[in-house]
């Protein structure tokens, strides 16, 4: 039997601070369901996040909590995972936080396969400064900073950290709540860097600015553009562009980090005793 | 056991000093970036803290090693990052976290000359302010400033059991040529160093509450993971951890963390001094540039002129009674150093008018000499 998420909560901080209709909430939602079904102890987890609105979460959930720096979560939360490796490292963070500021940290951690799940909650828009474009913007869509559409390309995250090693990849829009926690159970339970990218709606900012309307009309729009990887193989380039790609994208069997260390820290005692 | 393979005499480098007196302290967690002229730090501590069931990672820069070592603390280990001049500057803004959320941590600037790449291999003091103001806001911070190798591997020791004692990120500054010179070094045996630790909470989980300070006006600290749990934020927070807003909540945490570490002047500021009770000229320097000064005023006294040094090398928080009381009882104050003038204008501070005081800057990659410095004691 799974465990109720309200044990996770605490819930003298609700109601939060993110505005009506904003996926963030979602996205929390189905991290604690996936905790609960993991059946996991609030003291076996930490979670960790930097600045924005997505990176508010951490405020409102009962485990070891840390909200660091913009950008620098997955550095924070590498020490933390070194340091005690049998705590689930779960980060939590905007896209902008994770692809721009961040980038270096989130390709690196990657690389190395450090045991941490992060959760990317990409509502391709900077929230919390009220609507610049991100690295997650799609190209010609308008932001504060891109009154003339946005002439930069965005990342497919999904494919950056796989070419960079990653144990786990996902992605599901808070359209696909459930699929969406149960790729964040999945991430959790996989030894290795796992990923996990959630595009959810900023209604108030990224929707505003593109004429998208309210919080549904998102999600509509986010189920009407959404593909499963089956799909996706049979469709030509042309028709997958600016589709979502949705599902598990990737597994890998790579060893993790903190295991690979316990090995070296075998190798220097015994190095050190002869 | 490994970690006393390296007690006895030893002849280290200053960055070998730092390391191994880090070991000694019980530090088990080093995040770094390789820079020079602190680069050895790191290479030390990656072959030696997995022998002692430590951990070591190279990261992919400063800021990440910064962040590194304030979650690895967080999760309860002694901890410790090296770097140089710019590596420094990276450092900062988590370094204001640390400092923002307590979080204990031990941060080794040897430094170079700048701005920018500067010299890469050459000494300078100029990161002496950097160290006080080198994050935004009013944060406090402990620098301490060793000018021998030997002093070196004390001051290692003591910034680790500030850091946890006070719950305070500390500065070690470092001069390169200290940092490359091999000089003797009587290493103790582990258990003659007493290094100290955090305090943790002795009430049940249920009543911790992260950010209630003790009378001493430092609270406990529980590891993640002990069955503790707290929030951390970089954002103002009451005793509860959680962020607030309320004017009167701000203010009594920011006063808070400047008065744990002001409360303490007398008990984290260590000096030395040499014919400094009948001096007429004192001599006020710090580093490798206190050695200079030590044989510049040792000569002075031979030759019949009653000058005297002071070396802080607890350079923040600054050591301002003392120099004042100096001022007040000499006609003169030097102050020697390899910067356009950062430690002066703390002399000049704090000797409150009480004396003349007069700098003398070097800032060509090498270091000043006693010759210069005593040229300074007769000249003027
Ligand atoms: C060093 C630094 N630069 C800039 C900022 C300002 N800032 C705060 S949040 C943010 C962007 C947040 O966007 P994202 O990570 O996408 O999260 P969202 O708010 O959209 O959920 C920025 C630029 C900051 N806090 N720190
Ligand atoms: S600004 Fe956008 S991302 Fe931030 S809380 Fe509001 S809807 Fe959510």
């Amino acid at each position: 039997m799974a465990r109720e998420i309200d044990g996770y909560l605490r819930s003298r901080f609700l109601p939060h601070i993110w505005c009506p209709g904003c996926g963030h909430g979602i996205i929390l939602n189905a991290v604690l369901r996936a905790i609960a079904r993991l059946d996991l102890d609030n003291d076996d987890v930490c979670v960790v996040s930097g600045i924005g609105c997505a990176s508010r979460a951490p405020g409102y959930i009962d485990f070891n909590t840390v909200h660091t720096t913009h950008g620098r979560a997955i550095a924070f939360a590498t020490g933390i995972k070194i340091a005690k490796p049998d705590l689930h490292v779960i980060v939590l963070t905007g896209d902008g936080d994770a692809s721009a500021i961040g980038g270096n940290h989130l390709i690196h951690a990657a690389r190395r396969n450090m045991g941490i799940t992060v959760v990317c909650m990409n509502n391709s828009i900077y929230g919390m400064t009220s609507g610049q474009y991100s690295p997650m913007t799609p190209s010609g869509r308008y932001a504060t900073t891109a009154p003339y559409g946005n002439i930069e390309r965005n990342f497919d995250l999904c494919e950056l950290v796989r070419a960079c090693g990653a144990n786990y990849v996902a992605r599901a829009t808070t359209a696909h709540a459930r699929q969406l926690s149960t790729y964040i159970e999945h991430a959790i339970e996989t030894p290795g860097f796992a990923f996990v990218e959630a595009p959810t709606q900023c209604p108030t900012y990224f929707g505003r600015k593109n004429k998208m309307g309210g919080p549904v009309e998102m999600i509509e729009w986010f189920k009407k553009n959404s593909v499963t990887m089956a799909a996706a193989a049979k469709l030509d380039p042309a028709e997958l562009a600016g589709k979502i790609v949705i599902g598990e994208l990737y597994r890998g069997n790579a060893p993790e980090y903190t295991e690979l260390y316990a090995k070296v820290m075998e190798r220097a005692k015994e190095a050190a005793g002869k | 056991m490994p970690d006393k393979c390296n007690t006895g005499v030893r002849l280290l480098q200053g960055n070998e000093s730092c390391a191994e007196a880090a070991l000694l302290a019980g530090v088990r967690f080093f995040a770094g970036y390789p820079i020079t002229p602190s680069t050895e730090i790191a290479e030390i501590l990656s072959e030696r803290l997995p022998q002692v069931g430590g951990k070591f990672i190279q990261m992919e820069d400063e800021i990440a090693s910064m962040a590194a070592i304030v979650g690895a603390s967080l999760a309860g280990l002694k901890v410790m990052t090296a770097t140089s001049g710019p590596g420094f500057s990276l450092k900062q803004e988590n370094i204001g976290f640390a400092s923002f959320t307590e979080v204990p941590c031990v941060v080794v600037n040897v430094q170079r000359t700048g701005p920018s790449t500067g010299l890469p291999t050459s000494p300078a003091q100029g990161d002496l302010q950097q160290a006080r103001w080198g994050t935004h806001g009013d944060h406090p911070i402990v620098a301490l400033y060793p000018s021998s190798v030997s002093e070196t591997f004390d001051l290692t020791v003591k910034a680790v059991s500030i850091s946890e004692r006070l719950r305070v990120p500390v500065i070690l500054l470092m001069d390169e040529v200290i940092a490359h010179m091999r000089e003797r070094v009587v290493i103790p045996c582990a258990s003659d160093v007493v290094a100290e630790n955090r305090p943790r909470p002795q009430m049940p989980p249920a009543e911790y509450l992260p950010y209630l300070a003790d009378p001493d006006g430092v609270p406990p600290m529980a590891d993640f993971g002990s069955g503790y749990r707290w929030h951390v934020t970089g954002l103002y927070h009451d005793e509860t951890g959680f962020p607030t807003s309320s004017p009167a909540k701000v203010d009594y945490l920011i006063r808070r963390l400047h008065a744990k570490v002001e409360s303490r002047v007398k008990e984290i500021t260590f000096t030395a001094s040499e014919f400094i009770d009948d001096a007429k000229t004192a001599v006020v320097a710090c580093g490798f540039t206190a050695r200079s000064a030590r044989c510049a005023v040792r000569v002075a006294r031979e030759r019949g002129i009653k000058a005297g040094i002071f070396q802080p090398k607890t350079i923040w928080p600054f050591p301002d009674a003392l120099i004042e009381d100096i001022a007040s009882r000499v006609d003169r104050i030097i102050v020697p150093e390899m910067n356009m003038g950062q430690l002066v204008r703390e002399v000049q501070r704090a000797s409150n008018g009480k004396c003349e005081v007069v700098g003398y800057s070097r800032v060509d990659g090498e270091p000043i000499a006693p010759e210069e410095i005593l040229a300074r004691i007769e000249g003027v």
